[in-house]
């Protein structure tokens, strides 16, 4: 077979299979059950994509909940809102509710690269430190701004969002978000990330522009982060900007911590995991009155950097996907 | 006119504190090169001994300047203990290792205090004992300042030209210089690294345990997250004056105060703390080094 009837082909299967499996899985899993698989497969998306920047590029973001609360709102609004612009008579509106969330998920996701590079353009041209600064106020300051934001219900929360986001679209993003970086990191923009990360002097002595690869890598990031954001936004059906806090984005750094910096298998592995810990750290919970989790996380950190700084998963470092040109 | 000079008194009583929190991080970035998420929890925590000191000497009810001091010492004291353990359990094993590494322990290190802190402490926040007694100063102008404020500045300026003294004057500040502008070289010289790198936690933590227990006492509440939104603040101030600049800290600190109190007195009170993300995105822009500080590109 010739490569490119390959490469479809494969794409096309892929793709039936995955359409094949969401059908069926809620057959299987029960509705809670299902609710706990979607969570955990928002929070890989959300950890890969962080990867990206904190694991591949070596850059230290501590924002990703406040650019996931921006594709998680902008989508919203384009979902809820759809309605009211337009008089016209839907034909098929099966059909126009999945074109008009996938079009928002998209521009959800890119006003989320554009808050990144709002952010990261000025910062990522220094050491990474500032970055972390800058990020962490960047996060407030997203949930502060939508706190105050009336038409998406400000500190009351933005309910009535469609359900759209079923078992298909939130593992189509998984996937999609997976299959970009991974082609992505196999490319020679991937060595430039990793050169940077490795020693920003030598990388670019061999004439790598630093600043724009970081620029780069983070604005991807934040773009999948926004996807994400839709996806959760489109599945929860309501939002509020106490989701998004700073705690949100520690989550996700644990997740990426655990599962080793640049390590996307581990990291995969472990923001599943830790996406369904705390449902068993409920009962532990219930028992002892007081949220345990974060001091938890918080510990993980630092033992983590102490003991194990290249994650739990080292031994098996293998490529979530195989890339051939 | 006596207004403007009203706003800029509470700015400089405001500022003198961020400046006394932001002498920690500015210390410790010249050392180390290692942006001390932790250190604004240490400031809660400092807060917090102070507290417990306060009601434990029945400052509440009676209050008067040495005890107060004993507090302040005491807070100062125990700070100071818990930042060298921080920088002996948390920093020392990870001085070798890639800065990134040390970050993120740093700032696992401020998480693990703030939620150990809302277990311990309580997450609600608290009342301080005020231990100052609490008089208004007529000034001319109709200026009015009132004695905790008078004792909070006076604290803050003799700390930091303390703090001056045992950097420009004493064996130790020398070390500590050395250790700033060539780590191995300063080693080689032989300089006790970890000695030195132990006293600049513990006084950077013993500074920012006396910045809380001011906070406490001239804003009368605390809580275990109050070392967050305070910590970042001084840590913009320490990049407005460049970091790894002691002196650049303490300008920093006080330019923050009066930014944030003349946004509070012409602007709006609730953009009052996005005041110093605005200035830290302009410094990143247009002086990265900060006012005072040497931009120095990394060599090999």
């Amino acid at each position: 077979m010739s490569p490119v009837v390959k490469r479809y082909g494969a794409l096309v299967l892929g793709g039936l299979l995955l359409y094949g499996f969401a059908e069926l899985l809620p057959n299987v899993l029960g509705p809670y059950p299902l609710r706990v698989f979607i969570n955990m497969c928002i929070a890989a998306t959300l950890a890969l994509s962080l990867n990206l920047v904190l694991g591949h590029t070596g850059q230290f973001s501590l924002g990703h909940a406040g650019f996931m609360a921006i594709g998680a709102y902008v989508s919203a609004f384009i979902t809820v809102s759809f309605p009211t612009w337009t008089s016209a008579v839907v034909i098929n509106e099966a059909f126009t509710d999945t074109f008009v969330f996938a079009l928002a998920t998209f521009a959800g996701a890119l006003t989320a690269a554009l808050g990144g590079l709002i952010v990261g353009m000025p910062t990522l041209r220094l050491r990474g430190d500032y970055l972390a600064i800058a990020t962490l106020g960047f996060g407030e300051i997203v949930r502060v701004v939508l706190l105050n934001i009336n038409a998406v219900g400000g500190a009351r929360g933005y309910a009535g969002i469609p359900h759209r986001a079923d078992v298909f679209w939130v593992l189509a993003a998984l996937a999609l978000c997976a299959w970009v970086i991974q082609a992505l990191m196999d490319s020679a923009h991937g060595r430039a990330f990793l050169a940077v990360r490795e020693d920003e002097v030598a990388a670019s002595a061999v004439g790598i522009d630093v600043t724009k690869y970081k620029v780069r890598a983070f604005v991807l990031s934040s773009f999948f982060a926004g996807v994400a954001g839709a996806m959760f936004a489109h599945h929860e059906t309501y939002l509020n900007p106490a989701s998004f806090q700073f705690q949100k984005s520690i989550e996700i750094v644990v997740m990426v911590v655990v599962g080793g910096l640049g390590n996307s298998f581990g990291v995969f592995v472990s923001a599943l995991l830790l996406a369904y810990l705390p449902e068993k750290l409920r009962d532990l919970q219930e028992i002892t009155g007081i949220d345990l989790r974060m001091v938890i996380y918080s510990l993980l950190l630092v033992v983590m950097m102490l003991v194990k700084p290249q994650g739990l998963f080292a031994k098996w470092r293998v490529p979530l996907w195989k890339y051939r040109p | 006119m006596s207004e403007l000079i009203q706003h800029l008194l509470n700015g400089v009583a405001l500022g003198a504190v961020y400046a006394l929190i932001a002498l920690g991080y500015t210390m410790v970035f010249g050392v180390l090169k290692l942006i001390n998420f932790a250190h604004g929890d240490v400031f809660m925590v400092g807060a917090y001994f102070g507290y417990y000191m306060g009601n434990a000497l029945g400052l509440n009810e009676h209050p008067s300047v040495g005890g107060a001091v004993l507090t302040t010492t005491v807070a100062m004291l125990g700070a100071a203990a818990l930042g060298t353990t921080i920088e002996r359990l948390a920093y020392r094993p990870l001085r070798k290792a890639p800065r990134i590494n040390a970050l993120i322990t740093a700032i696992g290190v401020s998480m693990l205090l703030q939620y150990t802190g809302q277990i311990v402490f309580g997450a609600d926040p608290k009342f301080y004992p005020q231990m100052l007694p609490s008089v208004d100063i007529a000034l001319p102008l109709e200026l009015v300042l009132s004695s905790v404020q008078l004792i909070v500045l006076v604290a803050a300026v003799a700390l930091m030209v303390g703090l001056d003294f045992m950097v420009r004057r004493t064996k130790y500040g020398l070390a500590l210089r050395a250790l700033s502008q060539d780590f191995e070289a300063a080693a080689l010289m032989g300089i006790p690294v970890n000695r030195t790198i132990a006293i600049t936690f513990a006084v950077s933590a013993a500074l920012a345990a006396a910045a809380g227990v001011l906070v406490g006492v001239s804003y009368p509440k605390i809580d275990p997250l109050m070392g967050n939104l305070n910590g970042m603040k001084a840590f913009v101030a320490a990049v407005l004056g460049g970091i790894g600049h002691i002196r650049g800290a303490a300008i920093g600190g006080l330019f923050l105060g009066l930014c944030e109190e003349m946004m509070t007195g012409y602007g709006s009170s609730t953009y009052r703390d996005a005041i110093a993300f605005v200035v830290l995105i302009i410094v990143l822009l247009v002086r990265p080094a900060g006012l005072f500080g040497k931009y120095e590109v990394e060599k090999v």
